[in-house]
């Protein structure tokens, strides 16, 4: 089946303008994707599940310009002990990444390994999957022409979490990594993820978490103010495994963070959250869909975004039951905090559901700063501006919350903080 | 300390005067007392002395040590000494009660051109008032306000109170929602910052409160005027007969 005819010129474009690695074990996953992605053609604005997101800047042939933003700030999670992989403009750098020998995990690059490799039964498959109902080309199109990623084995408990570092360091930059990891039973892996990644970032992760696995995602999307991003996660969750992700994304004037996961063994927990602060020319989408599809799972979805000066907040959120999902308990939950009139936030949430005993709720909200919470804090000498602040935080902390292990919240925390005090109206 | 002369305040948003001409003058090292029936505006002048919006000052005047505190931002006039003790303390999920201190405290010592307090010394220092007022190490740690009980919350406005030491404490009702264990907690806290330096205005619906904060002055308040005042026997008097003779016989 051909794309429809609005679709080709662009997918065609698009695909012409990159190539597609070739030799090797993915090979095949790759020719394949090539041939889904054109059959089912890139995001089009008059596409349903891009009614409030314009995939243009996403989609186009052309070179997307971002400025390279520079700090002296401590990197983000820098002064925790992590295992450090570092891509430039999606370009492995082995000088600044650390030896990828870590006891308890076997960690490869999807550039390197020609050989037969275990991540061919996972790589573009839980992609694949996660296009039914609905298509989601961009991850299609990353299968096919990813250069790089990490190829990540959790056979173990590893003694500290792995860091993929994103720089940008060019200014028309075009990026496409795609990640594999495997948690057997029993393991257990912290993933981090940060950086600005490059002018435009395409990432894909595919997560399969074994029976009784554990993975814990967390990412922070800065702070190049005019990069752009679409990214999917695809999880697959075996009985009594958890994954928790959660997202902070500040800056970028396009942010497009798809998760899909499939709950597939009984009793099993998946959690994903984000916060999002966004100050002017910003749009960020966060586009969850989670499926329930056996006894006695546990998901939750609790998103904030904080918006001013006319940024842009989108939610599309889903949770599907299906017939032999009974005992679910899903919850979902998207705010935001609209600290003037000029912004807006787009939300969506879903519920279909075939199972009879199950709970499941939703809730949708946008708010302004609480008049008396912020009088409180005046009453108590604390500036406007502060108060404010304090504020801000104390809303997206439901979402930060979600992070398990204390010192990445408060890590979580303290940056955003620093964001909301170099991001003041007064 | 506190001087309010002629004092007339409407509601920003409709045609309600409120406060009709309150006079008043609170020196220092006194306790003054208000009662008054409901609706006779004695939380808005909680309210509109220390900065809340939505109130139209349309006359008179209120100073704080000379200082005019009506053209002041409400962070201003806590800066310069006033503090409110809320009838209905807000719960603000996700802020630290000690991380809501430690800003208070440091925010108004920036503001008077004072050192900021080392992290070391706040702690020291609040570990021991809070002490006194039985607050315990986890209430310390908690958001501030969530999950209190009435008299948690009124606790914990009183250690703001300590920790922030101001020249001119307002106490907006608050024995609201006290049993009687409770109340006396709260009035040892109050009594202990008895100073000669500092004055008290304290409203409230009942003699009871009193018992325990002993008043120099009583006020009645009705109908945004105060139209009595007396020392401590005029609140004994409302608590046995009510207001219905003192507005009486002012009528």
């Amino acid at each position: 089946m051909a794309a429809p005819q609005v679709k080709q010129g662009p997918t065609q474009a698009r695909v012409d303008a990159l190539e597609l690695p070739t030799g090797g074990w993915s090979t095949p996953a790759r020719q394949d994707a090539l041939a889904r992605v054109q059959a089912m053609g890139l995001p089009h604005a008059r596409d349903e599940y891009w009614k409030y997101t314009k995939p243009a800047s996403l989609v186009d042939a052309a070179v997307i310009l971002a400025a390279v933003y520079s700090t002296d700030e401590t990197p983000m999670f820098g002064d925790m002990d992590r295992l450090k992989v570092v891509f430039v403009d999606g370009v492995f750098d082995a000088d600044a990444s650390d030896d990828l020998a870590l006891e308890g995990i076997s960690i490869d690059r999807l550039a390197d390994v020609k050989d037969i490799h275990w991540a061919k039964d996972l790589y573009g498959v839980l992609e694949a999957r996660g296009q039914d109902p609905v298509e989601r080309p961009l991850a299609t199109l990353n299968t096919a022409f990813a250069t790089d990623g990490v190829l990540i084995h959790v056979t173990g408990t590893p003694s500290k979490p792995v860091n993929l570092i994103y720089r940008h360091d060019s200014e028309t930059s075009d990026a496409m990594l795609h990640h594999v990891i495997k948690v057997d039973s029993g393991a257990v892996l912290t993933l981090l993820e940060n950086g600005p990644a490059a002018a435009r970032f395409n990432k894909c992760l595919e997560a399969d978490i074994a029976d009784g696995g554990t993975l814990h995602h967390v990412r922070t999307q800065g702070r190049d103010h005019e990069r752009r991003a679409a990214t999917h996660i695809f999880a697959r969750l075996g009985a009594q495994s958890t994954f928790k992700s959660f997202t902070l994304t500040v800056n970028g004037v396009m942010t497009r963070n798809e998760c899909v996961i499939e709950l597939t063994g009984d009793d099993a927990f998946a959690h994903v959250a984000g916060a999002c602060m966004g100050d002017g020319d910003f749009h960020h989408d966060d586009t969850i869909f989670v499926t329930h599809d056996a006894v006695n799972c546990e998901s939750r979805q609790v998103f904030k975004k904080v918006l001013r000066n006319g940024a842009t907040g989108v939610f599309q959120g889903k949770i599907l039951v299906k017939p032999d999902a009974q005992k679910t308990d899903g919850y979902q939950i998207s705010q935001s905090l609209l600290l003037d009139e000029d912004s807006q936030f787009l939300a969506k949430p879903e519920l279909e559901i075939y199972a009879d005993d199950v709970a499941c709720s939703h809730g949708s909200t946008s708010g302004a700063i609480d008049d008396d919470a912020l009088f409180y804090l005046q009453s108590r000498g604390i500036p406007h501006s502060i108060a404010q602040d304090l504020l801000v935080l104390s809303f997206i902390a439901e979402a930060v919350d979600e992070i398990e292990a204390e010192a990445l919240r408060e890590e979580i925390l303290s940056r955003s903080e620093a964001w909301l005090s170099r991001h003041r109206n007064d | 300390m506190l001087e309010i002369k002629n004092l007339q305040v409407k509601l920003e948003e409709e045609d309600k005067q409120i406060l009709k001409g309150v006079d008043l003058t609170v020196e220092a090292g006194k306790v003054h007392a208000i009662m008054g029936p409901n609706g006779s505006g004695k939380s808005t002048l909680s309210y509109v002395l220390s900065g809340k919006g939505g109130y139209e000052v349309t006359g008179g005047e209120a100073t704080l040590a000379g200082e005019d505190l009506l053209d002041m931002e409400a962070e201003e006039r806590a800066a310069a000494g006033l503090f409110l003790a809320f009838q209905y303390p807000v719960e603000i999920p996700g802020v630290g009660n000690m991380t809501f201190l430690r800003t208070a405290v440091n925010s108004q010592r920036k503001a008077r051109g004072e050192e900021e307090m080392s992290a070391a010394d706040f702690l020291k220092l609040v570990r021991a008032k809070a002490k006194d007022l039985k607050i315990d190490a986890d209430m310390l740690k908690r958001p501030v306000n969530v999950g209190f009980s009435g008299g948690e919350k009124k606790r914990n406005e009183i250690l703001q109170m300590a920790m922030l030491e101001p020249k001119m404490c307002i106490l907006d009702e608050t024995d609201s929602g006290l049993d009687v264990d409770a109340m006396k907690l709260v009035a040892d806290g109050v009594n202990a910052l008895r100073d000669e330096g500092r004055g008290f205005l304290v409203i409230t619906h009942y003699q009871r409160l009193l018992d325990h904060i002993k008043p120099d002055v009583v006020h009645i308040m009705a109908a945004g005027r105060i139209v009595k005042t007396g020392g401590p026997e005029l609140a004994l008097e409302v608590e046995k007969n009510g207001y219905s003779d003192i507005l009486a016989e002012i009528a």
